[in-house]
């Protein structure tokens, strides 16, 4: 039943139309502005390099989250979940991991690709790829109860950023500052903070998420 | 226990508050005035000359602004779990004058940054912080107009409320962590680090502040609940 759900999840997000190739299309596009806008000076990009790529992979991960629920919940799938045996709470934790598989993940693979056309060195570009993937299941979680919440608002892709991005803000702090202590032995601090941050907004996400697709069910 | 919802009765709230108000109006205009004005009379400071008063409009506004959310998440949590309407009423109407005094906070810092540290703005812990708890405001506000069932909107906007209260202290945490404010100077645990001929009208604005924030909280909870009952009244079609 949790295979099913995760499969098919994973399906809708990678198959044709979907968002996940979206999202990362969207992930490169914008990081390739930024060196137009702020110059092509190597140093200079390779500094602000871990905070781009940062702030846009937030940004793409955001942008596909609308799909989250409101595709179900558009078509009435969400009302079939939520009579399956499975829990809500079950259904929402398998989404955000769906999610999560589909965006964060593919976008910190392709991140180091990025990082070395910034100038990050090897063992940045490490840490780059380290930060991202300990950070964005944090990205997915609290960008599911946004999800969740905004469900019956008609142009809830809107509001959704405002509610999820000053959430975000402790994972862009720590997850650039990583990058940007260097080998100075502090960028393990920054790591073992961004952990503790993902770990203490993922597992509880899914109680928040699932009490919010209940009140949007209820109606 | 039972104390505790005495004012969750609606009538009773009515009631009781409408006698209240004079009182707790009265007593705001006679605190801040005494407070700004012993603000406006101290000395100056030896380090930062006359602009130190501008700290009786910041710091007071400052506390406000978060107490504002504190008891925002606080009115959230008794609604979500006890479904108290008031206590939705109270944490709605609380949101506004939270982000009211967030922008007062950030304005009269800014004016104060100026000549001190010779910019409006620097990406330091707080002030950052306080952009982010605006946001936060504004998320809720957001949230709360674009649904227009106001129970679903009273709930979602309850589960926002408190899954920010709970990443408040993390955000605070990390920006804090990131970065020219001064520290602490009033709540150690060494005494106060500030003369006391300053710490008198700070502590009189302050409470003046609070005054103003439960006049006003009050007088949007009673318009709320007239605006209800006005709508209730013109949705049973007996106007």
């Amino acid at each position: 039943m949790i295979g099913a759900l995760l499969g098919r999840d994973i399906r809708l997000a990678t198959r044709a139309g979907g968002s996940s190739a979206l999202a990362l299309a969207f992930f490169a596009a914008v990081v390739t502005l930024v060196p137009l806008g702020i110059g092509s000076n190597l140093d200079l990009l390779a500094r602000v390099a871990a905070g781009v790529l940062w702030v846009a992979a937030v940004l793409a991960a955001l942008l596909s989250l609308d799909r989250l629920f409101q595709a179900d919940f558009d078509d009435g799938s969400l009302d079939l979940l939520a009579l399956s045996p499975l829990s809500l709470e079950t259904m929402a934790a398998v989404k955000i991991a769906a999610h999560w598989l589909t965006t964060g993940l593919p976008l910190t693979l392709l991140s180091p690709l990025l990082g070395t056309m910034f100038g990050l060195s090897l063992g940045e570009t490490e840490t780059l790829v380290l930060s991202l993937l300990i950070g964005t299941p944090s990205v997915s979680a609290l960008g599911a109860i946004g999800a969740a919440l905004t469900l019956s608002i008609r142009r809830g892709g809107l509001i959704l950023p405002l509610l999820v991005l000053p959430l975000l803000a402790p994972a862009v702090i720590f997850g650039a500052a990583a990058v940007q202590a260097g080998p100075s032995g502090l960028s393990g601090g920054a790591l073992l903070l961004l952990s503790a941050f993902s770990v203490a907004t993922t597992l509880p996400s899914p109680f928040a998420a699932a009490a919010a697709v209940r009140l949007n069910l209820a109606g | 226990m039972a104390n505790m919802f005495v004012l969750a009765n609606p009538k009773r709230f009515m009631d009781m508050s409408e006698r209240l108000l004079p009182w707790l109006g009265s007593a705001t205009a006679i605190t801040l005035t005494i407070g700004l004005a012993l603000g406006f009379l101290a000395p100056p400071d030896y380090q930062q000359g006359t602009t130190v008063k501008i700290m009786f409009l910041h710091v007071p506004a400052a506390w406000i602004a978060m107490m504002a959310y504190g008891l925002m998440a606080l009115m959230s949590f008794v609604s979500l779990i006890w479904r108290h309407a008031l206590a939705d009423v109270a944490a709605k109407t609380a949101a506004p004058l939270g982000a009211v005094f967030t922008v007062l906070g950030l304005a009269t810092g800014s004016l104060w940054g100026r000549p001190m540290w010779g910019t409006y703005w620097v990406w330091d812990a707080r002030l950052t912080s306080f952009l982010l708890l605006l946001f936060l405001y504004l998320g809720y506000i957001a949230l709360r107009t674009a649904i227009e069932d106001e129970a679903r909107a009273a709930r979602a906007a309850a589960i926002l409320a408190l899954v920010g209260a709970v990443n408040l202290p993390i955000i605070e945490f990390s920006v804090n962590w990131h970065t020219l404010h001064q520290g602490e100077s009033i709540l150690r645990a060494d005494g106060p680090q500030i003369a006391t001929v300053f710490l008198w009208p700070l502590g009189i604005s302050a409470l003046g502040y609070t005054l103003l924030f439960l006049t006003l909280w009050t007088v949007r909870i009673r318009t709320e609940i007239l605006d209800r009952r006005a709508r209730a009244i013109m949705l049973s079609g007996r106007l």
